[in-house]
This record gives structure tokens, sequence and C-alpha cells, in this order.
């Protein structure tokens, strides 16, 4: 199983501001699931001045839309979709309070500049890996529009959830450090 | 005339879907392997580590690799000897994938209008391609395509002149945008020549080749080889995180061209590069 540096949900900024870029972490403790559908619905909600389905405090949000649970578990497959589609909501749930996002691929337009304003941090999964990332899920708990079938949002509660910081709360991006570092000619 | 009966076909399409979203093809296993042996970027290792772990995961408690089981997308081979009995052949495949998305626990990823849609819940309609060939035999081929790897997708009608040096750096420049998106390492399938239409369906079917087969013509062969080098020299590496394995394999087809066109197409594929077939 995958090593790395433990936390727990909530985070305060003084863990997020210890998180740099290329830091392979294990997440413990409540996290929200969420992508396309969910975070417009969030977005209009916070628009509207009315609260959210859940305390976003401190906590992180996962882009994830899981396969259906078999009888017994706790989750289906349960890996991270493309962050970017969520370039748009992110810095908006950032300033609401959320510490940061889980997810795959680099994260563009306002976000940098969210993460630094509001001290938070995008951490990746493995993409695919999914079989995998569910096992460190232990409870599944639907908060939200279960019409949004697996779009619904879910507090997941994890343990050691393996993720690496790729990109951090002072502009580190490990999407560009890294891929500079191994490119040729 | 030989006679297939529909409910056969459906079985065999419901076994593929689940076979196909739990246990990863053998190339895709010795292909990430390879790549640990000349990977150099430990966080990349790592990355291809987990990968086959997941895979392994899948395989044992017999669970869906990735949450993304993706669009049903078949290819199939009908045979001008084979006659359909007690039914319509695209009505026994959508069939299948109802029965194998739903029994399978695998995800349903289908709106029903792509504005105005609402999920279909059990994954249908596939996208099926129809090919009539000689014999008697039906040969089913398909691949769950993830939607991630599938945006990173690109079609260009280039000029003739800007011949096959046009197209290597069109399908590199297009790997690179596409950076850590499409879940790399990843599998490249390029279609060159036909029409517009066609030169697309051809990038997606040199994804259900295995990984390491070669274009049969050796001018090709090479070419496919002179991308995949290039392309792993980008540096995107495992998840886009930087490291040499990008891509895994490179996959060219052709076909005959307008004397004014040249298309180009570009289809990538997840390192979950997921293909089964079945011959009926």
């Amino acid at each position: 199983m995958a090593e790395g540096k433990k936390i727990t949900t909530p985070l305060t900024d003084e863990v997020v501001k210890s998180l740099k870029i290329g830091d392979k972490i294990l997440i413990s403790g409540p996290i929200y699931t969420g992508r396309d559908q969910a975070h417009k619905k969030m977005v209009d909600l916070l628009e509207k001045g009315e609260k959210l389905p859940f305390d976003v405090k401190g906590q992180l949000i996962y882009y994830v839309g899981p396969s259906p649970a078999k009888p017994g578990k706790v989750i289906g497959s349960a890996g991270p979709t493309t962050s970017g589609r969520m370039n748009k909501y992110a810095p908006i749930l950032l300033k609401a309070g959320s510490k940061g996002m889980i997810g795959k691929g680099e994260m563009g337009g306002e976000v940098p500049e969210a993460l630094k304003k509001h001290t938070g941090v995008y951490l990746a999964t493995v993409g695919g890996a999914a079989a995998l990332v569910a096992k460190s899920v232990v409870a599944n708990e639907l908060v939200a529009w279960p019409e949004l079938g697996a779009e619904a949002v879910s507090k997941l509660t994890v343990k050691d959830f393996p993720a690496i910081v790729v990109q951090d709360s002072y502009g580190g991006n490990l999407y560009v450090e890294g891929v500079k570092k191994y490119q040729r000619a | 005339m030989r006679q297939i009966q529909v409910k056969d076909i459906t079985k065999a399409v419901r076994d593929l879907c689940i076979d196909a979203n739990y246990n990863i093809g053998q190339d895709v296993i010795d292909a990430l392997k390879k790549s640990l042996k000349t990977e150099e970027s430990p966080t990349g290792k790592e990355i291809i580590e987990q990968i086959l772990e997941n895979d392994k995961i899948a395989q044992e408690e017999q669970v869906p690799m990735c949450q993304d089981t993706g669009f049903a997308v078949f290819f199939v081979d009908m045979g001008d000897q084979v006659c359909i009995k007690d039914g319509n052949l695209f009505k026994a495949i959508n069939e299948g994938v109802k029965q194998g998305y739903t029994e399978g626990y695998l995800r349903k990823s289908i709106l029903d209008d792509p504005i105005k849609g609402k999920n279909t819940g059990d994954n249908t309609p596939a996208v099926i391609h129809l090919n009539i060939v000689s014999g008697d035999k039906l040969k089913i081929s398909f691949a769950p395509k993830g939607g991630g790897s599938e945006n990173m997708s690109e079609i260009k009608m280039m000029k003739p002149s800007d011949g096959i040096e046009g197209i290597k750096k069109f399908v590199v420049d297009m790997v690179k945008r596409s950076g850590s998106n499409p879940c790399p390492p990843i599998v490249v399938g390029v279609g060159i020549g036909g029409t517009f239409e066609m030169c697309a369906q051809m990038a997606k079917k040199s994804l259900f080749r295995p990984i390491g087969s070669r274009n049969p013509d050796p001018f090709y062969a090479k070419v496919e080889e002179e991308l995949l080098e290039e392309i792993n020299k980008s540096g995107i590496g495992p998840q886009g995180l930087g490291g040499r394995t990008t891509a895994l394999d490179v996959h060219i087809e052709v076909f005959p061209r307008h004397i004014a066109s040249f298309p180009a197409a570009v289809n990538i594929n997840c390192h979950a590069a997921r293909h089964k077939e079945a011959i009926l």
C-alpha cells in the first residue's frame, strides 16, 4: 500500500500550508463527492446566498462518480474524474471555505489564484486506479441530490486515501514542474 | 445460411461488457510492466505500480478497474452467410449492454439527449459499427470508452502538402495539449485518409488492436514507432506528473483518400485500454 504523510479532514490552514507539490499524502476523515452537475447545483445555491447541503468549511471535494456498489460493499469503483471541467466552480467553493479538491489532471482558469488566496490545495489520486482507491473508503452516506445517480453528493469516510499534492497554496504546479524535468528535445 | 439466435448475441455482449471492465487485457499488463524498466521518474514508477495493483484488485474482486465504464462501442463483422434469427442485431446488442451494465454493477453514463438529457439508466444505446464480411461467423469487438480520454480527441482536414511530417506534428501536438487529462500512460489511435467521418472511425478502430501490434504496412509500422518515441520524449509521463511513459503505443489505420483531401484523426485511450471480442 502507498506511503505518505497522514492528514485528517477537515483541514486547517496550517495543514494546507505544510503541503507542497510532490508530497505523497494519506487522507483520513470525511470527504465530499461532487462532479459536473452537483457543482452546478452547489454554485447556484451559493450565488443565491443559500446554504450548501453540508458544511464545506475545511473540507475536501472529491471529483468522482462511482460505479454502483456490489452487494456487501461500501462503494463501487471510485477513481477521480478529470478536474479541469470544474475550473469554473472550484474557486467559488474555496471562497465558501472548502480547503481543496481531489481529482486528476491539471486545474487552470482561476483555480491557481484561488488556491493562493484562500489557502487551498489540489490533490491528485491516480486516474483509473478506481478499484484500489475504493479500498480506502470505509463509509458512504448520501448527502444530497439522489436523482443525479452517480453524480449525487455523498459523504465518504476514508482511511489512508492515497493522493499526491499537485497544485499547492504557493502557486506550485507539479504538472508543469514534473513535465519540465523529464522533457527531452 | 447459418442462423444465429439473438439470445446468443445478447448473452455474448452481456459477458463482454462485464469481462472487459473487470479484467484488463494481458497486452496492457505487459506494456505497463515493460514501462517500469524505462520509467525514470520515481513518482511515475509508483503510479504505474499503483495501476498494476489496481488492475489486479479489479480482477481478483471482480469489480470495474475504473469507475468510468464507458460508452459501449462495438465493431461488428457480420459474415454474409449469417442470418440473425428471432430478432434484430442492434436490439440484441443493446439488450446485452443493458444486462451487462446492470448485472455487472457497471456505471451508467449515457444521457438520452445531448442538451436536454437525462440518464438512460442502463448505459444504452451502444455505438455500433457494422461491417459485412465473407463467411458464416459473427465477430463482436467491444470497447468501453471512457469520457476523459475520449474528450482528448480531434480530427483535422489537413492539406495534402502537409505530408506525413504534418500528420506527425498534428499527433504529437495533440498529445502534448492533452497533457494529464486522458489518464496517461495512453494509447494513441490515428486515422489517416478516407472521408471526414471515416477517418475518425479508423482512429477509434485502431484502439481495438492489441498494444504492441503493428500496422501490416512497414511504412506505417515505422511511423507508429517513431511517433511513440516522439510522444515519450514529451515528459508528460504517468498521470501527467512527469516521466518517460506518456504512451504505451501508437496505432495507425489508413484508407485511400480524395486527391484534394488529407484528413487525420486522433482518438486517445486511457491506460485502462479495454477491448474484448467474441466470435459466434
